[in-house]
């Protein structure tokens, strides 16, 4: 075990799979002198040299689009998005090939692409750089979607994204780049399956459902609602797409109550398909309406607006009893 | 392959590019004449005549195909069709130019690249019938299926392009695309990442003046050629219609690509004789004398003259071609009209290549559904 920030982690994670897969290789603006703008690729273009870590162009369609075609070549390629808000330029790529190529060709070419992307806000940072776009990918057929929100399972997860077969949209909340965590460098890639949701606190009144960024959130609410006397189960949801659903069913089944929570705007977020899937699943084990907690309906503010917007442990505590009272 | 020529050679002709437009590479004229004083013939010097017979051959057969399956569509057994009519020439001189590691990136009219690479013209009808998204496996033929999003698919030969250089294989890409594609962001960034990388893609645009009724001039400003230069990206422009010219700058881009040179953009003129579609109308949008203007060029004419001048045209030689264009139709509509539809549960595979509860979830309902329909019949 050794104790390193999740930024570290994922940058380690990625040293293990170029070692283990001479196909692997890293594309990104900035990603190969600089080490990337949030340093999660440094030093591996020095090891590794500039063919496997290349400094690409600034063009995100170029970098998906040529990730394909070094794909269909036979590399396994990770490419890393700066920011989450320039992932648009790119969606054409993303959700036209690197999710349909399988699909297209019957199977004939497979898409091992991961596609790096630091998401989420809480960083005070112009606007672009604070937006959670899991939604749009996860409603595209064809790719998956995961979030890492501790240094283990950035350590981990970003290997089993790379040596997935199908392409992964891999999400890092980058405002908590720098906490730290436990990192076992040893564990298998079989260990801990990358899709199955974790519960992170166990509870038996009101289960919150939450991924990435807000974890530690919803983690600080669980610990406020104690003090109190409420006890909240927390979920890490780690994988979007798929969702697991068995998890989330079997935490409403023992506690009947469940709050969604996440940065992005609620409407049409992933808590409304989890509410209208636990609603289907849970209806007679349900003691009040599933609830979300989330951004509003508006674009990401600026950052000085930005503490309203983002959901925090009182506004997940507000759902809470919102939940109670029913 | 080797270069047969000096590049010195073939830069002259294009160092006219300040004064205008490049010049255009002809080696046929449209009266069937070789046309004198090029350097790029050398580059085809090796096209004797039981060569030049057999992309006579091609390109019969390929305007057969294309024929062929617009009946088909008209019979409504394709649900579309986009006929390449006219631009056989511009297909079959390039892919003819290719060796077999090459891969070739291609959009949605390249049936004569496909034919080219040996990919039977059945499994192209199962596409444009709506039987698959693809028809066959690209590695198999070393080409692609048709891609659908213009442009899309230069990136794809771009970045195919940088792992043959990663891998130091000796080999190249080529991206298919039109003039319409040329404006597309994509066909920028993939100039921008080849020119930077200089990676081994040659750019092949069929310039068929025409993006569904939009005029190529709404596309490009200067000439097509000159749209890599910005990029570092050389170009050449060749008459489209001429098989031997466009073989032979095909065969010019490839040996730079070979040779570590970098990319090289090919603006083939040509002339998309029939409409987008099946489904499209060329009468709202262009005049008839532009259509009779160009049946002047046709590049099928213009080679059975040369074969002609060049006494290779006996009548054995022209009922074999006949009869591979009749044998080649036959099969195709047949194999179009014996296509096994795909059935329901076939929806659900290969969405992803591991598996997925949700997929597996979907389909499991859907076969309960499936077989609840049946116990009520």
């Amino acid at each position: 075990m050794a104790t390193m920030a999740l930024g570290r982690a994922i940058n380690a994670g990625l040293r293990c799979a170029m070692e283990r897969d001479p196909k692997v290789v890293l594309m990104g603006e900035d990603i190969g002198k600089l080490g990337g703008v949030f340093r999660v690729t440094e030093g591996l273009q020095k090891d590794f040299g500039e063919h496997r870590v290349i400094d690409t162009p600034l063009a995100e369609s170029g970098i998906i689009g040529t990730a394909v075609g070094l794909a269909i070549r036979g590399y396994r390629p990770v490419c890393e998005i700066q920011f989450d808000g320039f992932a648009y330029p790119a969606f054409d790529q993303i959700v036209s090939q690197v999710a349909k190529l399988h699909n297209r060709t019957k199977g004939a070419v497979i898409m091992p692409v991961t596609i790096r992307i630091p998401y989420g806000g809480g960083i005070g940072a112009v606007e672009h750089h604070s937006e959670s776009p899991e939604a749009y990918f996860a409603h595209t057929a064809g790719l998956r979607v995961v979030t890492c929100s501790n240094a283990a399972d950035g350590h981990l997860m970003i290997q089993q994204a790379i040596a997935s077969d199908d392409p992964v949209i891999f999400l890092e909340p980058k405002r908590r780049y720098w906490e730290k965590g436990e990192v076992d460098e040893e564990a298998s890639l079989g260990s801990t399956p990358m899709y199955g949701a974790r519960i992170v606190k166990e509870g038996t009144e009101v289960t919150i459902a939450t991924y990435g960024p807000l974890v530690a959130t919803a983690l600080a609410a669980a610990h406020t609602a104690a003090e109190e006397g409420v006890s909240l189960e927390v979920i890490d949801l780690r994988s979007l797409s798929p969702i697991d659903f068995d998890c989330l069913a079997t935490s409403v089944g023992k506690t009947g109550r469940l709050v969604v929570a996440h940065e992005a705007s609620v409407f049409l977020g992933l808590g409304a398909e989890i509410a209208a899937r636990i609603s289907e699943r849970c209806f007679f084990s349900l003691e009040a309406p599933v609830l979300r907690v989330g951004g509003f309906s508006v674009p990401y503010p600026p950052a000085k607006l930005e503490q309203y917007f983002l959901p925090d442990a009182d506004r997940i505590l507000d759902a809470v009893d919102r939940s109670l009272a029913t | 392959m080797t270069t047969v020529m000096a590049r010195s050679e073939v830069d002259a002709p294009r160092a006219t590019e300040s004064a205008g437009s490049p010049d255009l590479v002809q080696l046929i004229d449209p009266e069937g004449h070789r046309t004198p004083g090029s350097p790029f013939s050398e580059l085809v010097a090796d096209i004797g005549p039981e060569e030049l017979r057999s992309l006579y051959r091609d390109l019969v057969v390929v305007r057969r195909i294309d024929a062929e399956a617009t009946a088909l569509q008209r019979q409504g057994q394709l649900g579309l069709w986009a006929p390449l009519l006219g631009q056989e020439a511009a297909q079959v001189g390039s892919a003819r130019a290719l060796q077999p590691d090459d891969f070739a990136f291609t959009s949605y009219r390249e049936h004569g690249v496909a034919y080219c690479r040996g990919v039977e013209p059945t499994m192209m009808m199962r596409f444009w019938r709506g039987s698959t998204q693809s028809g066959w496996d690209p590695y198999a033929f070393g080409v692609t299926t048709p891609a659908i999003v213009v442009g899309s698919q230069a990136l794809h030969a771009a970045g195919y392009a940088m792992g043959i250089q990663h891998d130091g294989a000796n080999s190249a890409a080529i991206a298919y695309f039109g003039d319409g594609a040329t404006s597309e962001g994509d066909l920028s960034e993939a100039f921008c990442f080849a020119a930077s990388f200089q990676a081994p893609v040659v750019f092949f645009c069929q310039n068929n003046q025409w993006a569904i009724s939009e005029p190529v001039r709404l596309q490009a400003h200067l000439s097509i050629a000159r749209r890599g230069e910005g990029f570092g990206v050389p170009g050449i422009r060749v008459d489209g219609n001429d098989v031997l010219a466009v073989y032979a700058v095909t065969r010019y881009a490839l040996a730079r690509a070979y040779d570590g040179e970098g990319p090289t953009l090919i603006e083939a003129v040509t002339f998309r004789m029939g409409p987008h579609t099946t489904s499209d109308d060329p009468t709202r949008y262009r005049a008839p004398a532009e259509e009779d203007a160009w049946k002047a060029k046709d590049p099928l004419a213009r080679v059975r003259a040369l074969l002609q001048a060049e006494g290779l045209l006996d009548d054995p030689y022209l009922r074999q071609v006949e009869a591979a264009a009749d044998e080649t139709a036959s099969a195709l509509r047949a194999g179009c009209l014996s296509t096994v539809e795909p059935l329901a549960m076939t929806l659900f595979e290969e969405v992803y290549a591991e598996p997925h509860p949700l997929i597996a979830e979907e389909r499991q309902q859907y076969t309960e559904y499936l077989a609840g329909l049946e116990e009520v019949l």
